[in-house]
């Protein structure tokens, strides 16, 4: 479990500092997550059991770690004073927005594609 | 307060043990409640946990940044957690593989419409021009759309409680839209959701479904590239 942890630290490590050093547009965990997911790939088959067990462990709980920030959020709902309809109305609308126009058009590619349906 | 009393309450106020205690309680309250409920994205366990807690910071008079200074341990693990998104990707690889042009098309779309309907609302009822650039990067995941927001002229702190509400409300209310729309390819569904509700999306994607989940990750992966390689730019055109 220590060896697979390391591993993901490592990538986020290194991500943050080529991320920094190059200038690159992605914040470190992305970076790392593109590394990781470079190398597995470059290795070839399916990622190792012990890594696979702690990155499921992590990403079944992914919600939790977004808790304390989105309480940080949550009280500090008095930024929005600034122009609370606007904003309410963009985060809201634009969002549900967004996610409608993508999921039609993804969907519609794909089948276009005749992929394989993965429903 | 008697001494003892006292006395505790400073060890509590010092170590994260408390913090740490209410984030996971409140967490598991919330996973039960929408267990409870049949997995209704409208109870997004994230919402409802963070609405427990602030609900406990406000009748507690614990400030904020006191409750972080335990919670913060919960909050590094996001680093570690997104790079493991790379193991769902390498799984679900050649399924990803085999929708790449469909998904090129997509993300380029998805992108440019998430900032364009933004600021567009944001503009129809009356917003200036620095909260306009603030809702503009709204759909990235924090640090990019932070950064995004500072070189275009908005507000990097307003910025931060954007993203966050939009992942709240898009993983929420995200799910439910979709299967109105009649949208059931789980990947177009991860894809999405990932794209314009970022981490908090790609959260409630996976708990439900690893090929969802495989094509949230890299929605909010590519996004967070894509806006912050076309967003800056097509704001400067616009402002000539």
């Amino acid at each position: 479990m220590i060896a697979a942890l390391t591993l993901l630290l490592v990538c986020q490590l290194v991500g943050e500092v080529a991320a920094r050093a190059l200038g690159l547009p992605l914040p470190g965990p992305v970076l790392g997550m593109i590394l990781l997911a470079v190398g597995l790939l470059a290795r070839g088959g399916d990622p190792p059991a012990e890594l696979a067990a702690v990155a499921d462990g992590l990403l079944r709980n992914l919600g939790l770690l977004f808790v304390p920030a989105s309480v940080g959020v949550v009280l500090h709902l008095d930024l929005l004073a600034r122009a609370a309809a606007p904003i309410a109305l963009a985060v809201l609308a634009g969002t549900l927005a967004a996610i409608g126009f993508t999921g039609l058009l993804t969907a519609r590619l794909l089948r276009a594609r005749g992929g394989r349906d993965a429903t | 307060m008697r001494p003892e009393l006292t006395e505790l309450w400073v060890y509590l106020a010092a170590s994260p043990l408390a913090a740490l205690t209410v984030t996971l309680a409140a967490w598991l309250g919330a996973v039960r409640l929408h267990a409870a409920l049949r997995g209704s994205a409208l109870v997004n366990p994230v919402l409802v946990a963070a609405l427990l807690l602030v609900a406990l910071l406000l009748v507690s008079g614990i400030e904020y940044r006191a409750y972080f200074e335990g919670a913060q341990f919960v909050h590094f693990l996001l680093g570690p957690a997104t790079v493991a998104l790379a193991v769902p990707l390498v799984r679900q690889w050649r399924l990803l593989r085999a929708s790449g042009p469909a998904l090129a098309i997509a993300l380029v779309s998805g992108s440019v419409f998430a900032s364009a309907s933004a600021v567009a609302i944001g503009w129809a009822f009356g917003a200036d021009r620095a909260v306009l650039a603030t809702l503009a990067p709204k759909a990235t995941t924090t640090p990019v759309a932070m950064g995004i927001a500072e070189q275009i002229g908005g507000i990097p702190s307003l910025t931060a409680v954007v993203v966050i509400l939009s992942g709240i409300a898009g993983a929420t209310l995200g799910p439910v839209l979709l299967s109105l729309l009649r949208v059931q390819d789980w990947r177009a569904r991860g894809f999405a959701v990932g794209l314009a509700a970022h981490g908090i999306g790609t959260a409630r994607a996976i708990s439900v479904n690893e090929t969802a989940g495989a094509f949230a990750a890299l929605a909010m992966g590519l996004n967070a590239l894509a806006t912050a390689l076309l967003l800056p730019l097509v704001w400067a055109l616009a402002e000539r």
